[in-house]
């Protein structure tokens, strides 16, 4: 199932660093709305310090991210999210920004062993998981990951910008249930818009996927 | 007259019409196709718009002293001025670019404007009250066919009811943008776009308006987009933010990235004219047609727009008496685009479902009647066959029952149909396709493939033309530097691009056989390139494989032109198709809530070149219907003047199981020789008007608008 839930464990050690007067960025956050992410990150409303709890930002800080299997290194102000830092810092830009609210699953990538949305993770909650992409998946043509050769197989893309969402939920699907029923195909995929249309192709193909081929 | 340029007989294809993968599949399934939204050049900078917060008002400041202080601002340009109106929540303000995507938000945020509020007006349903605000302007009122009043007074039965279907937004998952690269006299743009060839004109005109920057000319503008995600009509333009991006690269001496957020999307970068009417229509008993009468009104923002077609597919205008009007509202929303298909789907609505309850009130199973009236349509035999065939798919026969005789429990079960019509023509396009000394084949054209399979569809032809297989044709498109083809919109690209890439192909094999006739020392007319041979038809011994004919040409390249339209080019396509589809649907009328068990859809297109990104436009086609008829609509607030769900919680779209099952029929071998005709509108037409029908022959009452959301079901069954 893809979930649009996030652990709010609390960042890795990371610097932290008083935040800046005048501009201000929490604000900014708040403003648009994804305040639970930075509440989650930067600490309860009107306690964190008081309760000793580390604040970062709003000036970038140094982060390393584990993405499939390689380590990064890069700073971000502590608001960016997971699928910013991985388009726009990393150049892993599989993911896709569609929604930005958890909603429509494009920018599905999978977070130890889990399908999250990573526009609704922030880059230093993403610290010390082990973070796969749709880069991570295959590196040609010829290596392609059965449910990739089958959304080819059953043509199960149109323009194409929905479908490395769909994949990485495909995977996780075919990776958590050998043989999924065509309803738990449908349940496991229902986090994912597609505006196309291609939904018959991509539920044959992860429904085949997990069966070794077209039937 | 049969040409060298015709397509192959039935029996010579061995590409042309069968099943093939999407080649760029792999490239999407690995995330690798980098679309304009991917982009990342060095020292890239991002920029965000301001926009109106007001539906209506005068701009009376503009106040950017704070964003310019945001740490990481670069620059900004104002797309309108202090003085201008602005018309819609979501205008384009003006465009501010930083360093990171997060300084950028942080400046447009800083950005103050102050509007003097001017009266406004959002809502169109109720034509009366946008009467009484001044709102209203008549469009259209033709009376065609037979004398009306005796028409009506010769028929037995009549039904006058109220229809219609909400505006609904594009909402491409790409949104629109772009990144331009401005560097000295060259301006290099990844646009979102359905229209590679007409963006460098586009732009230079934008950017030449603007007396700072000059005269630009369109060749110094490169529009490269070999992937685009989703446009569906909305993607024609480079739009104020694009001209706004290649300012601020040239001001700032960087690449600049901006893509529209979400919110302003769905606001402002898509729109589908809703459409409501009153609409009577009369039959004899035994079912003939005779008249219909409409009155409708629709909106697509302050210029009005979106007059349906009606009467629809059935207008013979000898024989149906019909008088259609039409009412322009003005709203002050976002302007409409062209949405596939635009104006059809609402016509559908607009005269399939009268007909339906006119079916009802004869007491006549609806196959009987839309097949029993086909002579009132341009394509009686086709719509008669496709009727029959989708009647089957679907089980009709079986399970159709009369309206509202659908047992007692609570889970009601129905059945309804739909006929659609579509042109799709082909437009204008220029290919060149090269055949090198090392055996390399690439067709070169600047079109786009919007995800309906052009990068497919043109590597069939071009290997079916020279005896080949798909992966040994390279197909370059998604730049405008390459020979000038047509945008992609209302169908026509597949019918302009198979028939260029064709003639060009015949062309440059002909050239090819040329050479190989010297070599093998026979009449080049006896060759024939087949199963990556040329060889003689008379004597198969006199024989090279492809590799060894292309090396005959030592450093030489050969070039094909080919051209459409070419008067000499013999038949390649046609405009001018029909589809039928059904749907079987189950409605709780406890909750509201429908559910779609299953659509069947038979679709003419003429000759198919490729049988599976054919269907998938249909499968496509049909999901989108079940959308605009379930789910999607933008819902506006008149107090505020706002769109209420411009994100994708509220604007709701279906996902993996909320379609149910899907049945596609393609006609092949019917229409053949007609030649290749576009698909990509005419399946999208039917669903919603079927999807009422069914829901109609499920509950017994007619829910009069779309989407037909629980609440309007749960509403129609109170008041009936």
């Amino acid at each position: 199932m893809v979930s649009s839930r996030h652990p709010h464990d609390g960042p890795a050690s990371t610097a932290g660093r008083e935040p800046r007067k005048g501009f201000s960025r929490r604000t900014f956050i708040e403003g648009v709305g994804i305040g639970a992410g930075a509440v989650g990150a930067l600490g309860a409303p009107g306690g964190a310090q008081a309760a000793g709890a580390e604040v970062l930002g709003p000036d970038p800080v140094p982060i390393t991210l584990n993405i499939n299997g390689k380590n990064h290194d890069l700073e971000v102000e502590p608001r960016v999210t997971l699928v910013d830092a991985l388009r726009n810092r990393l150049d892993h830009t599989g993911a896709k920004k569609v929604c930005d609210r958890a909603t429509c699953g494009a920018c599905t990538v999978v977070v130890d062993g889990s399908p999250v949305y990573s526009c609704t993770m922030l880059a230093i909650e993403a610290q010390g998981r082990r973070i796969e992409t749709i880069e991570g998946i295959s590196s040609d043509d010829a290596t392609m990951h059965s449910v990739q050769s089958q959304f080819v197989e059953h043509d199960a893309q149109q323009c194409g910008f929905c479908t490395p969402g769909l994949v990485m939920a495909g995977k996780a699907i075919v990776d958590g249930n050998a043989r999924p029923s065509m309803a738990e195909v449908e349940s496991g995929l229902s986090g994912n818009i597609c505006r196309c249309g291609t939904y018959v192709g991509v539920r044959k193909a992860v429904y085949e996927a997990a069966r070794g081929g077209r039937a | 007259m049969a040409t060298k340029y015709d397509w192959p007989a039935a029996d010579d294809r061995s590409l042309i019409g069968k099943r093939h993968a999407r080649v760029d599949g792999p490239a999407k399934a690995r995330g690798a196709a980098k679309y304009s939204y991917d982009r990342n050049l060095d020292g890239m900078l991002y920029a965000r718009l301001v926009t109106s917060t007001v539906p209506h008002g005068r701009i009376i400041g503009i106040d950017t002293s704070t964003a310019e202080r945001v740490p990481g601002y670069k620059g900004h340009v104002n797309i309108v001025n202090v003085g201008d109106e602005v018309q819609w929540v979501g205008a384009e303000i003006l465009a501010v670019c930083a360093d990171t995507e997060e300084h950028a938000r942080d400046a447009a945020a800083a950005v103050a404007v102050h509007f003097e509020a001017l009266p406004h007006w959002v809502k169109e349903e109720d034509v009366k009250k946008a009467g009484e605000a001044n709102r209203v302007q008549p469009a259209k009122d033709d009376t065609k066919g037979p004398d009306l009043e005796e028409a009506w007074a010769g028929a037995d039965e009549t039904v006058e009811g109220y229809y219609g279907l909400g505006i609904i937004t594009h909402c491409c998952l790409e949104p629109h943008g772009q990144v331009v690269d401005w560097t000295g006299d060259e301006i290099t743009v990844y646009a979102s776009t359905q229209a590679v060839a007409r963006i460098p004109a586009d732009l230079a005109r934008g950017l030449s308006r603007d007396e700072s920057i000059g005269d630009v000319s369109a060749d110094a503008v490169h529009v490269i987009t070999p992937y685009m995600g989703g446009g569906f009509g909305s993607k024609f333009n480079i739009d104020t933010w694009g001209v706004a991006c290649a300012k601020l690269s040239k001001m700032t001496g960087k690449p600049v990235k901006l893509m529209l957020d979400r919110d302003e999307e769905l606001m402002v970068a898509g729109g589908r004219p809703s459409d409501y009417g009153n609409v009577k229509v009369g039959a004899k008993k035994d079912g003939t047609l005779v008249a219909y009468e409409s009155e409708t009104w629709s909106t697509g923002g302050i210029a009005g727009r979106g007059s349906p077609p009606l009467p629809y597919v059935y207008n013979n205008e000898e024989r149906l008496a019909q008088r259609a009007r039409h009412l322009n509202v003005s709203t002050n929303i976002g302007p409409a685009r062209a949405w596939r298909a635009p104006n059809h789907p609402q016509a559908a609505v607009l005269t399939m479902c009268p007909l339906e309850d006119l079916a009802a009130k004869l007491d006549m199973d609806p196959v009987d009647f839309f097949k029993q009236n086909a002579d009132l349509t341009a394509r009686p035999e086709v719509y008669r066959y496709e009727i029959d065939k989708c009647a089957e798919m679907i089980g009709w026969s079986e399970k159709w029952h009369k309206r509202g005789d659908s047992g007692s429990g609570p889970v009601k079960r129905g059945l309804g149909m739909s006929l659609h019509t579509w042109g799709g023509r082909p437009h204008d396009s220029t290919c060149e396709v090269r055949i090198q000394p090392d055996g390399g084949v690439s067709v070169n054209l600047a079109s786009q493939d919007l995800g309906v399979g052009t990068y497919t569809t043109l590597s069939v032809v071009a290997a079916e033309t020279l005896g080949l297989q798909i992966p040994d044709i390279t197909v370059n498109i998604g730049s405008s530097k390459l020979p000038i083809s047509g945008a992609s919109g209302g169908s026509t690209t597949v019918g302009g691009t198979t028939a260029s890439t064709r003639r060009a192909t015949v062309n440059a094999l002909e050239e090819l056989k040329a050479v190989v006739a010297e070599a093998l020392e026979v009449d080049a007319a006896d060759l024939v390139a087949k199963a990556g041979k040329i060889f003689a038809q008379s004597d198969e011994s006199k024989s090279l494989s492809w590799g060894d004919a292309c090396r005959k040409l030592g450093t030489r390249t050969i070039t094909g032109q080919g051209k459409q339209p070419d008067r000499e080019g013999g038949k390649l396509n046609d405009s001018g198709v029909g589809g039928v589809q059904m749907a079987d649907v189950s409605v709780d009328v406890e909750t509201g809530i429908v559910t779609i068990n299953k659509m069947a859809a038979v679709q003419d297109v003429g000759l198919v070149v490729c049988l599976e990104q054919c269907e998938s436009q249909v499968y496509g086609s049909l999901i989108q219907g079940i959308a605009y008829a379930l789910y999607e609509e933008s819902v506006y607030d008149q107090a505020t003047g706002k769109m209420l769900n411009p994100d994708m919680e509220f604007y709701k779209l279906p996902g993996a199981g909320d379609i149910g099952e899907l049945e596609v029929h393609m006609v092949q071998n019917k229409y053949d020789d007609r030649g290749v005709i576009g698909i990509g509108e005419p399946p999208v037409i039917s669903p919603g008007a079927a999807i009422s029908n069914a829901v109609a022959n499920a509950i017994g009452v007619r829910v009069p608008t779309l989407p037909l959301t629980p609440d309007r079901i749960l509403a129609a069954l109170e008041n009936a």
